[in-house]
């Protein structure tokens, strides 16, 4: 299929020397392949996309127009007031800033540490460096169930069960392997001669560091921060085992309690709408955040993982 | 002897220049350290605890309690829920992760054929990927109700029967939802984006050869595209099989191991002996005995992968 583009490029190109005839069954039959693939875009377009349109179509109706049968595509009247509606009965505001808190620090740390390591692997030399990057390598591949219990042991002996800290201090401490790789990768792409000269000037390391090479790496470091922020708000397993309090919680165990509840009819009705609208609202930062970095992301995902 | 070579190198390079390596090494080691120290206290001590563990038995109040080899016997000889929670999450990643890497290569392909609108196409195949776990788990809960969810409606009217799957509530399809969610998140995700470069890094001449030699267009992509993208399809199978097999909160948010144990994943397991029962020493050896089989296949992916990656920059 990728081929399809030379073998159109060379008929465009060599198309005078080419009979007519052959030449317009040619293209009739390049239409219709064309035609063929614009369907199967559009098509899978549509089934990639339908879930979303289900749920905000459905956050918009009320109660009980869900479990009508059949099922209906539009609300009936748009009830938007069944977004604010989510913010009363559950501790919406207080768990969309908790999410927030959390992942706008541990992003910071993260994205700041991985710098300074991937900075380090990228320009020193020292005995057991490439030993060392490869091991951290290997992290990627280890399973956290390994690493969970003892550190669950481990926050609740200093006392730091039901707080953030077992969610943010981690991410100060190197972030993760994948993003000290991605910064690692960038900062060999940029002329060791910068530093070099930087040096002849008379900069430190840390000068180099924070006023050359930080700089220049402004686009993957906005798609580390993007891609760990991210992670860590929709992180689950973690905040699920390391929180207690319901005002504690980050959106993504919000959201499973809400839901745990929605279905029991406590007072009128079931909540399904409501937890349609709080999917919406817990997903909705995430593609805005994408579409406004959505250039340097695609690089960085394209950047990490082309090297195998 | 020792002592001479190093006098002697040391005689032959300037003292200058062995202060200033001398002086990369501590700057560097300094600019590593936080990830050092990061693997020890969150990883390498972890893991050493949990080895440690795994021998005892330990219910949080009390010491733990060494037990030797009890844990493991009894997690191969008597847990009813082993075998079966480890064999339906390899049948989990070894359904997913090839079928997730074949859409994802498809639709990379629809995406490098310069169709107008297709940063549209590449955006709507993304956005699945944005979607927080948590959030798809609980939207497609919805959109696979048996009684009222859009699907079995489609389903009732083209097959004209009552008879629809239940989902997430049937033993028998509780695993298919799942796999449908997850390949719904997977196939226009990173993967897709990173084969899309790859496509578009096939230099043009390998298949100009290919037209000379009288290439087809499955020729093309059976001797061009395929080879040149070997490295990155193993890359994205040892980590999304590695991604599957840990998968934990679709399941619980979705089905919670049900209906009768059928989505009751190995990592699921691990949890509800750790966190419901609060049997930290059985549970280290559930998560040991899991670190094992992972390392294991992932071993065994390399070895097999001098097979079939092929790699370009390689000089053999």
């Amino acid at each position: 299929m990728a081929g399809e583009v030379i073998t159109r490029n060379r008929k465009q190109a060599g198309g005078g020397f080419i009979p007519v005839g052959a030449f317009q069954s040619a293209s009739f039959q390049r239409a219709f392949g064309r035609g063929i693939l614009y369907l199967i875009a559009v098509s899978s377009s549509a089934v990639f996309m339908f879930p979303f349109v289900w749920t905000v179509l459905s956050s918009l109706k009320r109660g009980g127009e869900l479990f009508r049968f059949p099922p209906t595509w539009l609300p009936e009247i748009p009830q938007f007031q069944n977004y604010p509606t989510v913010f009363e009965i559950v501790p919406w505001a207080t768990w969309t800033w908790n999410s927030t808190f959390v992942a706008v620090v541990s992003t910071f740390g993260a994205v700041l540490t991985a710098a300074l390591v991937g900075y380090s692997f990228a320009r020193f030399r020292y005995p057991a460096r490439d030993v060392l990057f490869i091991l951290t390598l290997s992290t990627m591949m280890l399973p956290v169930e390994v690493t969970l219990i003892p550190l669950y042991l481990m926050f609740a002996e200093i006392g730091w069960l039901d707080s953030y800290r077992p969610l943010i201090v981690p991410s100060f401490f190197g972030g993760s392997a994948f993003l000290i790789f991605l910064m690692r990768q960038f900062f060999m792409s940029i002329p060791i001669d910068l530093d070099e000269a930087a040096r002849i000037d008379g900069a430190n390391y840390l000068r180099i560091f924070w006023q050359i090479l930080m700089p220049l790496s402004i686009p993957v470091t906005a798609t580390a921060a993007v891609l760990t922020f991210m992670s860590q708000w929709n992180e689950f397993l973690q905040p699920f085992i390391f929180l207690n309090t319901k005002s504690k919680y980050t959106l993504a165990i919000g959201i499973r309690y809400f839901q745990a509840v929605a279905g029991f009819a406590d007072d009128t009705e079931p909540k399904y709408h409501l937890l349609m609208a709080a999917s919406v609202m817990m997903t909705a930062p995430i593609i805005i955040m994408f579409f406004l970095a959505q250039r340097y992301l695609v690089q960085g995902i394209v950047m990490s993982g082309i090297k195998g | 002897m020792s002592t001479e070579a190093m006098t002697s190198t040391r005689s032959s390079l300037p003292r200058w220049m062995t202060n200033l390596r001398a002086k990369e090494a501590i700057a560097g080691y300094i600019f590593l350290s936080p990830w050092l120290l990061g693997i020890i206290l969150f990883i390498v001590g972890p893991m050493m605890t949990s080895g440690f563990l795994s021998f005892t038995r330990y219910d949080i109040v009390n010491p733990p309690e060494f037990v030797g080899l009890k844990n493991f016997i009894e997690i191969f000889t008597k847990d009813r829920l082993f075998w079966p929670s480890m064999m339906l999450t390899f049948r989990y990643a070894l359904i997913v992760v090839p079928l997730s890497l074949i859409g994802a290569l498809a639709a990379a392909m629809l995406l490098n054929q310069a169709l107008l609108g297709t940063t549209w196409f590449r955006t709507f195949f993304f956005l699945p990927h944005l979607t927080p776990i948590v959030a798809a788990a609980v939207l497609w809960g919805w959109i696979f109700n048996a009684d009222v969810g859009p699907i079995n409606h489609w389903i009732r009217t083209i097959t004209g029967s009552d008879n629809a799957p239940g989902w997430f509530r049937d033993p028998d399809w509780a695993m298919t939802g799942l796999i449908i969610m997850a390949m719904w998140g997977a196939i226009g995700g990173n993967t897709m984006l990173i084969f899309l470069a790859g496509l578009q890094g096939v230099p043009q001449e390998l298949y100009d050869a290919a037209v000379v030699d009288g290439a087809g267009i499955w020729a093309k992509f059976r001797n061009v595209t395929l080879p040149m993208l070997t490295p990155t399809i193993f890359f994205n199978m040892v980590l999304g099989i590695i991604g599957a097999l840990r998968v934990f909160a679709a399941a619980y948010v979705a089905t919670q191991g049900g209906p009768a144990y059928s989505t009751w994943f190995y990592a699921l397991h691990i949890y509800t002996r750790a966190f419901q029962y609060f049997e930290m020493g059985y549970a280290s050896a559930l998560a040991w005995i899991f670190f094992f089989v992972l390392f294991v296949f992932t071993y065994v992916q390399f070895r097999q992968s001098r097979r079939w990656v092929y790699y370009a920059g390689e000089v053999d």
